[in-house]
């Protein structure tokens, strides 16, 4: 990066993790929207630092700039950000665990599709 | 002849566009494109003017000194016309 030595490249493929494709179409939906362009996208990826680059993956990056850059647009508050966040923790740790709640308890704190 | 221009060498911190491997080269603008907004403004939600881009082209002699392992091939580059100034030849 910035042109460092970076070592050698890993040519593996990889499958995406469900979360994954949820931040990927996130942020398709809310610059489509007009909350952000992609220069503000990258503008947060790239104050993020080197050491972000070596402890977070690609899509751990893009959920910070995405949510920072809805932040500023003025999207959502911060409190209702943590307010969703903890009705989002409080489901579960797995998609198994989420499923399993949700069952049990119908539509508990679940308002966009119950 | 073509246009000589110098990017400037200036290193702000924030999102812009202009590699930093080439501030402060010299090149020849190939051709000119745009106007397109300028990202410096966009990246930070702002309501951006449109400047023309020129497509600059550098040879590796002038981007990598005696370190080119083939000088006269070329590199163009798309950088805003405010990273550019006209280059005493």
């Amino acid at each position: 990066m910035g042109g460092n030595d970076a070592g050698a490249i890993v040519p593996d493929d990889h499958d995406f993790a469900l979360w994954e494709k949820r931040v990927d179409a996130l942020q398709v939906i809310t610059s489509t929207k007009g909350y952000f362009t992609v220069d503000g996208l990258r503008r947060v990826l790239e104050d993020m630092g080197e050491e972000a680059h070596e402890t977070m993956s690609y899509y751990e990056r893009w959920v910070v700039s995405v949510n920072q850059n809805l932040i500023e647009a003025g999207a959502y508050s911060l409190a209702e950000l943590g307010a969703k966040m903890d009705e989002v923790k409080a489901r579960g740790e797995t998609y198994g665990d989420c499923a399993v709640n949700e069952l049990s308890n119908p539509c508990a704190g679940d308002d966009d599709n119950g | 002849m073509a246009e000589k221009v110098r990017v400037s060498t200036m290193m702000p911190p924030g999102h812009v566009r202009t590699p930093a491997y080439l501030r402060g080269k010299t090149g020849e603008i190939e051709r000119t494109l745009g106007p397109f907004s300028n990202p410096e403004q966009l990246a930070y939600g702002l309501e951006a003017e449109k400047l023309p881009v020129h497509r600059v082209r550098f040879t590796m002699a002038e981007v990598w000194g005696a370190e080119a392992e083939n000088p006269a091939d070329t590199i163009d580059a798309e950088i805003y016309a405010h990273w550019l100034k006209p280059a005493e030849t």
